[in-house]
């Protein structure tokens, strides 16, 4: 690869064994996509985790001296203030967040400890290069707003964020964000929900590739949210266009450049329908309810606050989401509403984390298929179902 | 007589181990540390161990984060497989497998994929871009 004499200097150790390492992989990973140099980026987003290869590699890098020359946003850990008041929280696990914490926190990151940083504080723009890790956000910044990212791992976000740059190839090239296959989809496509089911079987039937869709009209910001997180957990979909509403399929015209797609597969409500009795656990009596994964926005606290005003829970109700949206809910009465009913609103929280282990070995609901998907490590078991049924299952505590 | 194949290296070193193909995308965070068993009942895996193989796969599935912390996973407790295969290599696996000294090469030959089968032994060197299968063993 061509380096530029600054790239030289951080390779070289100049500026420390962290940058140092950090250049080191983008070099081994744009020797791997023959990428010709690196670019500069203008934004960063790291996957924080707090698992033990999170911080191992964090560790790594802040003790050798790395500092962000792009300070990232970062996704959530846990918080511990918050949930020590719904489970005590064990020492071993408040230990490896504090380690985090600190770990990050002295390579410069921003700490927002929100999955949904393309809806507040790091929203790129229109043919932005940048480096986003987070399946859900990966996506949204490629396709909605037609900003330019590989599908980063967290690792790899983070040696942009402290060195500035990253490998010229993949996504960030025209020619590879052209559309492989045209997807029809003849479901009707009426709730969120639709969205979350429809991002979790297109890979199933696209295979590895980037999607065009047809049929799509208008989806809400939770939609397209729903949709992201999915292709990317069922698959592996970086980036999709919707013809007529995606910048790609829109303002240049034609999401496929040109060439003729690959393949075109059709999508039906039978499909969808299908994909949920796949992935849900049978229904019947639940033990609690979890959303916001992604972190749930204000619009979607506010439709559960409506719902539920004046009655009780039959079973715990969590919502994980930002801060700012859960201050948000604060000030616009939301949290009370949900507290009343016996509901907690909890931030920088994610489902990925070891703070849930007393639902283990419970059986719980939710709208999000990506929320159970790692779940299979946990014991844990959940009703997958639109928002507004979810709701109405923790009022009853029956599906 | 041993077949050789050349790919072309992702990430850097040599691996020995039996072949193990499968047509489902991987997430190694789907794999259980302690017994390197896939727990992902949906895949074609489902119940089979990892450990010590070379895995030909399609391509890499799962968010960001948890490739790198299952293939962590799988080195601290001894479980992990010895080289990966794949056709489409995704920035996600590249990154993981380059950080934690996993071999993994891409573009094999298609006849790679009509001659070799599972169980036979094969030996990767990434730096070379050479795979050589035993057939048979």
């Amino acid at each position: 690869m061509k380096l530029t004499a600054e790239e030289q200097a951080m390779a070289d150790g100049k500026y420390g064994p962290g940058t140092q390492l950090a250049m080191q992989v983008l070099i081994a990973i744009g020797e791997a996509y023959d990428a010709p140099y690196m670019v500069p980026v203008t934004r960063t987003h790291v996957a924080l985790s707090n698992q033990e290869a999170d911080l191992w590699f964090a560790e790594k890098l802040a003790k050798g001296g790395a500092h962000c020359r792009v300070r990232p946003t970062v996704n959530p850990s846990f918080n511990p203030e918050q949930l020590n008041a719904i489970c005590p929280v064990e020492a071993a696990d408040m230990e490896i967040v504090q380690r985090t914490h600190a770990a990050y926190n002295q390579l410069g990151a921003i700490m927002t400890y929100d999955c949904t940083p393309y809806l507040e504080r790091n929203v790129p723009r229109y043919g932005e290069v940048i480096s986003f890790s987070e399946s859900s956000a990966t996506p949204f910044v490629n396709s909605v707003y037609g900003a330019r990212t590989n599908r980063e791992a967290a690792q790899s976000a983070l040696c942009s964020a402290v060195t500035g740059v990253t490998p010229y190839y993949g996504y960030l090239l025209d020619e590879n964000r052209a559309g492989d296959i045209l997807v029809h989809v003849e479901a009707e496509m009426k709730s969120d929900f639709d969205y979350q089911m429809l991002g979790y079987v297109a890979p199933s039937k696209t295979g590895f590739g980037v999607p065009v869709f047809d049929g799509l009209e208008n989806p809400t910001k939770e939609s397209l949210m729903n949709l992201g997180a999915q292709l990317n957990t069922g698959g592996n979909v970086a980036l999709y266009h919707i013809i007529g509403f995606t910048p790609e399929a829109k303002v240049w015209g034609d999401p496929f450049q040109g060439k003729k797609p690959k393949k075109e597969v059709t999508i039906t409500q039978a499909d969808l329908d299908g994909m949920q009795k796949e992935l849900t656990a049978p229904g019947g009596k639940i033990d609690f309810a979890l959303f916001g994964c992604p972190h749930f926005t204000i619009d979607q606290v506010a439709t559960i606050a409506q719902m539920v005003k004046g009655q009780q829970f039959a079973v715990p109700f969590f919502v994980m989401t930002s801060s700012l949206t859960r201050r948000l809910a604060q000030k616009m009465g939301y949290f009370d509403i949900l507290r009343a009913a016996g509901g907690e609103i909890v931030e920088d929280t994610c489902m990925d984390q070891p703070c849930w282990k007393f639902l283990y070995g419970k059986k719980g609901i939710t709208d999000s298929p990506k929320c159970t998907y790692y779940t299979k490590r946990r014991q844990m078991e959940f009703v997958i179902a639109p928002l507004e049924e979810c709701v109405e299952a923790a009022l009853k505590g029956v599906y | 007589m041993a077949q050789t194949y050349t790919c072309h290296k992702i990430a850097k070193g040599k691996a020995k181990g039996e072949l193990l193909f499968t047509k489902d995308p991987l997430c190694f965070y789907l794999i259980d540390p302690k017994t390197g068993k896939v727990i992902e009942k949906e895949h074609e895996l489902y119940g089979q161990s990892i450990t010590g193989k070379i895995l030909v796969f399609p391509y890499g599935k799962g968010s960001s984060v948890v490739q790198a912390d299952g293939l962590y996973q799988l080195q601290l407790s001894g479980m992990s497989p010895a080289g990966l295969v794949v056709e489409s290599a995704d920035t996600t696996l590249a990154a993981s497998a380059i950080i934690f000294d996993m071999p993994l090469v891409n573009r094999l030959p298609q006849e790679f994929y009509e001659t070799a089968k599972d169980g036979e032994l094969a030996e990767l060197d990434a730096d070379g871009g050479t795979l050589a299968v035993q057939p048979g063993k």
